[in-house]
């Protein structure tokens, strides 16, 4: 065990509520009969689909192969047949629809064939992160990063420590803590893969002190393991946000990711529980990254708990098998009760970065109307990332983007400490989200619109071009003309000229 | 007396030369201003404005002999941006030039399309592919949505389409607007 | 539980604009209740006399500028405002400087710069600012403490002295008024007389003047429970006290004859309520931590000056104003250090 280094400015004590879904172990959730996979579920470039509408899959079987570096590839989470290639709505705050393979599940549940790897100590690193890209995984913890770039050092960095997340701050969330309960040793097979990856010198294994039994569980898996002499278990402090990324690395190691910088240009990666529990499976089982655990909970879950759930899952089954008091297309939030977000909707699947399902939360925030800001600074108190949120919400709200980027609006990491703490009801955080999404559609249209200019001008140039080209060609060409021209007159002059000597 | 005027005017060529001096060290090298104004449009290269492109439009608003309202497809944006810039009053955009629309896309209906390249000559920005007695197609990427193949078309086959938002290009909405916060000065 | 808001957070802490207004109140309330037994009952009539007018105006101008009344009348922002001025007024004065106080304060200082949250000014002191230099002749005629007074005054009497200018025997403001301590210590001073013979007359006691001292302690103690409440920080009351402490301690030091002692500075005229309720003042004041320490030691500093070489006896309105006009560029240079950033 080890103490942590450093902390955070500002952060909240949050009521954790996290008995309520603690009490039984992990469940599988029933199949369900028809499985949506939405292509894009990670950060990055959408999957493209390598089956065709008809096609019969297995379970684990590849079904949509990586485009370009950002991305990874989708598989099928059950044994059926693939009955529709379309636009379904997906679980994002916007509404939207977005591209998706659904598959109906024939019942069978059958695997195709999985390769497990023996003795993943005998593969290079790029090896392992073929595989681990290969089995589609991302970062559980909520972002959905493609894990495989971030167990690729490059050749400029040394990895001085990989930090495996298991701080879980958010209340009522639960899925990492019954995951290093019920199975650590899963996780520390992940934990290897990673280290022999990465090559790191040191391993820290981060878990909030509010979570005794999974602490326990881990020293457990962790002493059965002596070869592991680099891995310790780093007990942080509770509070919100310190599973933030950069708020995790400063609590544990004391240093802060520059601005603009990644964590590994102070060597360091940070991976969160449940990936390195994937991609244990996915090396020495030869499993790809088909299902997770969700947590549902919230006060009007009837049983609440951790459920082992296929991806492309309707929520609303998985719901169901919880029992809620939810009425039909009644709002749920997806994620935590500080970062998640209220999605409604009965078809909606859920994806790799779906942590947890929340039907009803207490002390909820209540619909008022914002009072004017009254600079108390509350907010600038509570934010770990030491922005001026008071300041930035005025220049948010009176579309000076310019300003808001002075003030750092890109650090902010949209915990919602600052919209906690406010006296006058302010959704600052809205704000901010509002002026970030702005800001990059600018970033956007600016970069087309440069590109426009572009192709303009070099038309504008390769028409002007030709016109000189064409006109040079005419000029030529009636000189030419004339030259002849000139030419036959002489000829003819000489001609008559000769003639009229013969009249003469 | 005498002293004093000599110190007041001491003190004045002093600072004289001082704000001389730091108006040469400090100079800020901005743009020419027609490419400041170049910036602000749109590039659609539509030609609404009546000038043949954005170029030739900055050309004429900085010589002053254009408005500055007349870019439909940036639409208000625009026009505040060019005012703040230029330090002028905004004004509405002039509607002889068109009204503001959604972003839109071109796509040629491929079975129609009977290869004239027509279009392809009419696309400011070569965002047209084909050729002859070939089917033509739309680079979406590039396509500016400035309706200038529209015309040429002998057979009507390109149809403007709104540009549909996807969850990676939404934005979240604006508070203001949802919340009616009447606290403020709005 | 249906949930209406767009964006998370989903959950709310149970900060409150109109609580924290309420607390600051409440803070008030001890050392009120000492300035009622030093000055008698007219204190409570001219705060009742402020409280209507504020709410009324307040009222007023949001049915003027067409804002919902309800939400902004309970926030409590106008009746701190109120109490605040009241209690810088002398208790004796007439009524209708309480009145024009309060609805300069309320009309001009806050709701033509916006109402809440827009004022750059603290409304308070540009109210009791207005008065000063309008009428310095009334607002300098406090009364002396009770026990000093000749003619202890009962409610009727200080009511009808604020309301018509005199009693039916016979009192009037005149009589039974005199100079606060601050005020006696800089008139005495410029007659030469040492700070040290000052304080031995009856008007000072042992730590500022006589009553103003427990005036002063009340309000430290009301401040300490608003810093325990987290209704204030920390970072202006002691910037501002430390400035003056630290200042008053050099004129004891080196220039004894200038002025009274670091304690007397810390217990007399507006220090205390100064520091804890009117420069904490967070609408305009500075914003950031570090800005704070700025804007306290500011005001702590104006204040000392005007004391000993301006032309009024107490300066913590002045300072607070002339301080809330540097706050946008304290502001501007006393961002912390975001995350990431790289250290300077």
């Amino acid at each position: 065990m080890t103490q942590p280094l450093g902390s955070f400015p500002g952060g909240l004590k949050l009521r954790g509520h996290k008995k309520r879904s603690t009490q039984t172990p992990i469940r599988r959730t029933p199949l369900a009969k028809q499985l949506i996979l939405p292509l894009q579920q990670h950060i990055g470039a959408a999957a493209v689909p390598i089956v065709e509408v008809g096609d019969k899959v297995l379970k684990g079987q590849r079904i949509a192969r990586a485009e370009g570096h950002v991305s990874v590839c989708l598989h099928a989470p059950s044994s059926g047949t693939v009955v529709a290639i379309d636009e379904q709505a997906i679980p994002h705050p916007s509404g939207l629809s977005a591209a998706c393979i659904t598959i109906e599940t024939d019942g069978e549940d059958k695997w195709a064939e999985r390769h497990p790897v023996k003795g993943f100590q005998d593969m290079t690193p790029h090896e392992i992160r073929q595989i681990i890209r290969d089995a589609g995984i991302v970062g559980l913890g909520g972002a959905g990063f493609p894990s495989f770039i971030k167990l690729n050092p490059g050749i400029h960095h040394t990895v001085e420590s990989l930090i495996l997340n298991g701080a879980e701050c958010e209340p009522y969330i639960t899925c990492d803590d019954m995951l290093m309960r019920e199975r650590a040793d899963g996780i520390l097979d992940g934990v290897e893969i990673m280290l022999h990856a990465l090559n790191a010198q040191e391993v820290l294994l981060a878990i909030e002190d509010n979570k005794s039994q999974a602490i326990s569980s881990m020293e457990l898996a962790l002493a059965a393991r002596p070869h592991l002499t680099q891995t310790k278990i780093a007990v942080i402090p509770t509070r919100y946000p310190t599973g933030g990324e950069k708020q995790i690395i400063q609590v544990v190691t004391g240093k802060e990711v520059p601005t603009n910088g990644l964590p590994i240009d102070i060597g360091i990666v940070c991976h969160n529980m449940g990936t390195a529990y994937a991609v244990g499976r996915a090396i020495n089982h030869g499993e790809p990254l088909i299902s997770r655990i969700v947590t549902v909970t919230g006060t009007d879950v009837t049983h609440a708990g951790n459920f082992e759930t296929l991806f492309g899952t309707p929520i609303s089954a998985l719901l169901e098998f919880a029992e809620t008091k939810r009425q039909p297309d009644e709002p749920f939030i997806l994620g935590g009760p500080m970062m998640g977000f209220n999605l409604s909707g009965d078809n909606l699947p859920v994806t790799k970065t779906a942590n947890c399902i929340l039907v009803g939360v207490e002390d909820a925030a209540e619909k008022a109307e914002p009072l004017p800001c009254i600079r108390c600074g509350d907010c600038a108190s509570a934010c770990p990332a030491s922005l001026l949120p008071q300041q930035l919400y005025w220049h948010a709200r009176a579309k000076d983007f310019d300003q808001t980027r002075d003030y750092n609006l890109f650090d902010c990491i949209e915990c919602g400490c600052c919209d906690y703490v406010c006296p006058s009801k302010i959704p600052l955080v809205s704000y901010f989200r509002f002026a970030k999404t702005e800001i990059m559609n600018q970033e956007r249209e600016r970069k087309k619109s440069d590109l426009a200019r572009e192709r303009f001008e070099t038309r504008q140039a390769r028409m002007e071009r030709e016109q000189r080209e064409k006109e040079e060609r005419q000029r030529q060409r009636k000189a030419a003309l004339a030259a002849s021209k000139a030419k036959k007159e002489q000829d003819a002059a000489a001609e008559t000229s000769s003639a009229e000597d013969k009249e003469n | 007396m005498l002293t004093a005027i000599i110190a007041l005017t001491l003190l004045a060529l002093i600072l004289g030369l001082l704000l001389g001096f730091a108006s040469v060290k400090f100079k800020v090298e901005g743009d020419p201003i027609v490419e400041q104004i170049d910036k602000l449009l749109p590039q659609t290269q539509c030609g609404q404005c009546s000038f043949a492109g954005c170029r030739p439009y900055a050309e004429a608003i900085a010589a002053g002999e254009a408005d500055i309202n007349r870019c439909p497809p940036g639409g208000e944006a625009t026009i505040q941006a060019l005012a703040d810039l230029l330090d002028v009053e905004p004004k509405p955009l002039d509607e002889e030039c068109g009204v503001e629309k959604p972003k839109m896309l071109a796509v040629i209906d491929e079975q129609r399309c009977i290869g004239c390249t027509l279009c392809i000559q009419a696309c400011p920005v070569d965002a047209i592919l084909g050729a002859a007695k070939h089917m033509h197609t739309v680079i979406a990427d590039e396509c500016t949505g400035c309706e200038l193949c529209l015309e040429p078309c002998p057979v009507d086959c390109i149809d403007m389409l709104e540009v549909a938002q996807n969850p990676n290009t939404w934005r979240w909405p604006d508070p203001s607007h949802l919340q009616l916060e009447r606290g403020g000065r709005s | 539980m249906a949930l209406f808001r767009i964006s998370p957070p989903f959950l709310a802490g149970t900060n409150r604009v109109t609580l924290q207004m309420l607390q600051v109140l409440l803070a008030m309330v001890p050392a009120v209740i000492a300035m009622v037994m030093f000055f008698g009952p007219a204190v409570l009539i001219n705060i009742a006399l402020a409280l209507v007018v504020a709410l009324a105006t307040e009222a007023l101008l949001l049915k003027l500028r067409q804002r919902p009344i309800k939400p902004f009348l309970s926030d409590g922002s106008a009746a701190v405002t109120a109490v605040l001025l009241a209690v810088a007024i002398p208790p004796l004065s007439p009524w209708w400087l309480t009145v024009l106080g309060v609805m300069f304060a309320i009309i001009f200082a806050k709701h033509l710069y916006g109402g809440l949250g827009y004022n750059p000014f603290n409304p308070a002191m540009v109210g009791y600012v207005l008065l000063l230099l309008s009428f310095p002749l009334e607002m300098t005629t406090w009364l002396p403490v009770q026990s000093l007074a000749e003619h202890p005054l009962n409610f009727e009497q200080a009511f009808q002295l604020i309301f018509f200018g005199d009693t039916a025997t016979g009192l009037s403001v005149d009589t039974v008024s005199g100079a606060t301590p601050l005020d006696a210590m800089k008139t005495q001073i410029g007659q030469q007389i040492l700070p040290e013979y000052i304080v031995n007359q009856p008007l000072f006691g042992m730590l500022g003047g006589i009553g103003w001292e427990w005036i002063n302690v009340w309000f430290l103690l009301g401040g300490l429970f608003l810093l325990y409440r987290k209704v204030i920080s920390w970072h202006v009351p002691a910037a501002m006290l430390g400035t003056l402490l630290v200042l008053s301690s050099i004129t004891a030091l080196f220039a004894p004859e200038l002025t009274g002692s670091p304690l007397f500075h810390l217990f007399s005229g507006g220090t205390m309520i100064g520091a804890f309720f009117i420069a904490t003042d967070p609408v305009s004041g500075s914003t950031t931590l570090k800005g704070r320490l700025v804007f306290g030691a500011g005001v702590g500093a104006l204040t000392y000056i005007i004391r000993i070489w301006g032309g009024y006896p107490d300066g913590v309105a002045f300072a607070v104003l002339l301080m809330n006009m540097l706050v946008p560029l304290i502001d501007y240079y006393t961002q912390p250090k975001v995350y990431g950033a790289s250290s300077k």
